[in-house]
């Protein structure tokens, strides 16, 4: 399979990253260059074989059902969530208007 | 006065213990070589408070009778992927310059609890995205190391490029660094270091910028393989953050090293030995099994058939997640915001991010979001997680017939800086021999094995799940013998 501009495009707008003409055209040939070598997974006979997610056997824990066990992830702290924001408004994330 | 900064880990915290030197004389002396080593731009921002607070606090433990942790003293260097508060952190991108932490990573924070100090944080590649710290937004990072009768930068490999530099030029003792593909390990095998990468969940992930979650996982870099066990030990270990971290006990490593390996085995993986690779690797390669040999082990041929598929399976895995990682960077929560005229909150996101992430960075992004995108999925990123399946099988088989895998690290010496910058697949090709382990989550070192015009080579040693130890212990055979000594020519 190889992609065109106007599927680099795609892309690149479900990745909500801005390319103009130019971008897009050098990265039609760099994508189509890495996507021919991984083409080559398609001679691998994966009959029977699961999906690998997980590498390393291990289970999924449940943590004890306590209001901030652990402070450093729990709650009350706002302004330390807020204190990188790059617009933080009356407690919260400033964002451009949303709807009209 | 003895120059401090020729010591490793080891040295440092016993001579700190027995009172032959303070920290506080070690922080100032690593401070000092680390602000004289501008040029070989391994530090993104330096910090010798830092180092000094730490090493005053474990002056005073001393003096006051406590018992001193195990890396008492040791003022290291912290790759710039950590989180660490109150300093900025930028995983090397425009998109987190500015970023400053209300939270300590856990593996940075047990490094502290255990009396290092940090001298500051490593350039590295942009999200650790490549293999010769050439994508960062901070500029190259340059080897200590030159060709024979060459004035060439060179690179220090990546993507724990600043890390490998400053340790191979003596200006930190020891830095951590991060492995998704090779990141320790390569950059390691260019710079004539240590670099171990310990079974995937041994170090918690929580608090280092995520790039590919089911790969990432943290180790330790330094001038021995002594070194590298003692400072592996102190950043591992259980932490309920980290949904992946593995709840098991922390062996002592340091104390049960052993490089007698009589009555153990080593296999040789036959597909290793590939087009492309350099006459000097597979000499380095013969010599390390005389070494092993030597050591008492038997050396015994294994097969590894998916190896060749592995670094394309990985280049599918690997930006999949991080698409899916970096979908977070989007001008809102923290980092860059970039917001033209009269825009919403969609042209935001997409300015944001087309001017703070470079272009090895878009380019993984891009590739993830096509084979996650709807009618690929299966194809590519299906396929791929089966043959990643696969590669973690024929290690399973292996280690039936051996104890220790021992491989070349990388197919080549480090090259001159600038040289496959216009190439991302041959850029690829450096982590061909390092990646099989990391897909199957084994522990994995890469080793010093000699010098070759001038650059040093490395070998690399790959163990069983949780066998850090035995990676270790052939790590220490092959050190003993090689007697690797070699240091750069100071040129920065």
């Amino acid at each position: 399979m190889s992609v065109d501009k106007a599927n680099v495009a795609k892309i690149a707008s479900l990745a909500r990253i801005s390319m103009d003409d130019a971008a897009l055209e050098r990265m039609v040939p760099e994508l189509n260059g890495i996507l021919q070598w991984v083409e080559q997974l398609g001679e691998v006979d994966v009959t029977g074989i699961e999906p690998m997610a997980a590498v390393i056997p291990n289970t999924l824990r449940l943590r004890d059902d306590v209001v901030d066990a652990d402070p450093l992830t729990g709650g009350g702290r706002r302004d330390d969530v807020l204190a990188n924001a790059p617009a933080a408004e009356h407690g919260f994330f400033g964002v451009p208007k949303v709807i009209e | 006065m003895t120059d401090l900064t020729q010591f490793g880990v080891k040295d440092i915290r016993d001579g700190v213990r027995d009172g032959s030197f303070t920290a506080r004389e070690v922080a100032e002396s690593f401070n000092a070589v680390v602000a004289d080593a501008a040029a070989l731009n391994a530090f993104i921002v330096t910090t010798p408070d830092h180092a000094i607070a730490a090493a005053d606090k474990v002056d005073a433990a001393r003096a006051a009778g406590e018992t001193l942790g195990a890396m008492a003293g040791v003022p290291i260097g912290m790759k710039d992927l950590f989180a660490t508060h109150g300093v900025q952190t930028t995983a090397a991108s425009h998109i987190l310059e500015g970023f400053i932490p209300r939270y300590e990573s856990t593996v940075s924070q047990k490094l502290w609890d255990a009396g290092a100090g940090m001298l500051g944080k490593l350039n590295l590649d942009q999200f650790a995205m490549g293999s010769s710290n050439e994508t960062s937004h901070f500029g190259n990072v340059a080897s200590p190391w030159r060709k024979s009768g060459s004035n060439q930068p060179m690179s220090p490999g990546g993507s724990s490029g600043g890390s490998s530099s400053a340790v191979a030029a003596r200006i930190a003792p020891a830095a951590t660094g991060t492995d998704t593909g090779g990141s320790i390990r390569q950059p390691a095998a260019f710079t004539g270091i240590c670099g171990i990468k310990p079974t995937y969940g041994r170090c918690s992930r929580w608090g280092i910028v995520a790039f590919a979650s089911s790969l990432d996982q943290a180790g330790s870099m330094a001038r021995s393989v002594e070194d590298c066990a003692i400072m592996l030990g102190a950043m591992s270990g259980f932490d309920p953050k980290d949904s992946t971290s593995l709840q098991m006990d922390v062996p002592d490593w340091e104390g049960a090293l052993n490089a007698d390996l009589r009555g153990k085995k080593v296999g040789i993986p036959r597909e290793y030995r590939m087009e492309g690779t350099d006459q000097a690797i597979l000499d380095s390669w013969e010599q390390g099994k005389a070494w092993l040999r030597d050591a008492g082990a038997e050396i015994v041929d294994v097969s590894l058939p998916h190896t060749k598929y592995a670094l394309p399976a990985y280049y599918i895995v690997a930006p999949a997640e991080a698409s899916s990682n970096l979908a977070r960077y989007d001008g809102v929560r923290y980092g860059l915001r970039d917001l033209p005229d009269g825009s919403g909150l969609q042209d935001m996101y997409a300015s944001t991010r087309a001017a703070g992430f470079g272009d090895e960075v878009k380019r993984r992004i891009l590739i993830g979001t096509y084979v996650l995108s709807a009618g690929f999925y299966d194809a590519y990123y299906t396929q791929a997680q089966k043959v990643r399946a696969l590669v973690a099988r024929d290690f399973e088989r292996a280690f039936q017939e051996c104890d220790v895998i021992l491989a070349p690290t990388t197919p080549t010496a480090s090259f001159p800086l600038g040289e496959n910058v216009d190439d991302p697949l041959a850029m690829y090709l450096n982590d061909v021999f390092a990646v099989p382990a990391s897909l199957a989550g084994l522990p994995a070192m890469s080793v010093p094995a000699t010098i070759n015009a001038g650059l040093p080579l490395g070998l690399q040693l790959v163990g069983r799940p949780f066998d850090e130890q035995g990676v270790l212990n052939a790590g220490l055979a092959i050190q003993q013998r090689a007697g690797f000594k070699a240091v750069p020519e100071k040129w920065w």
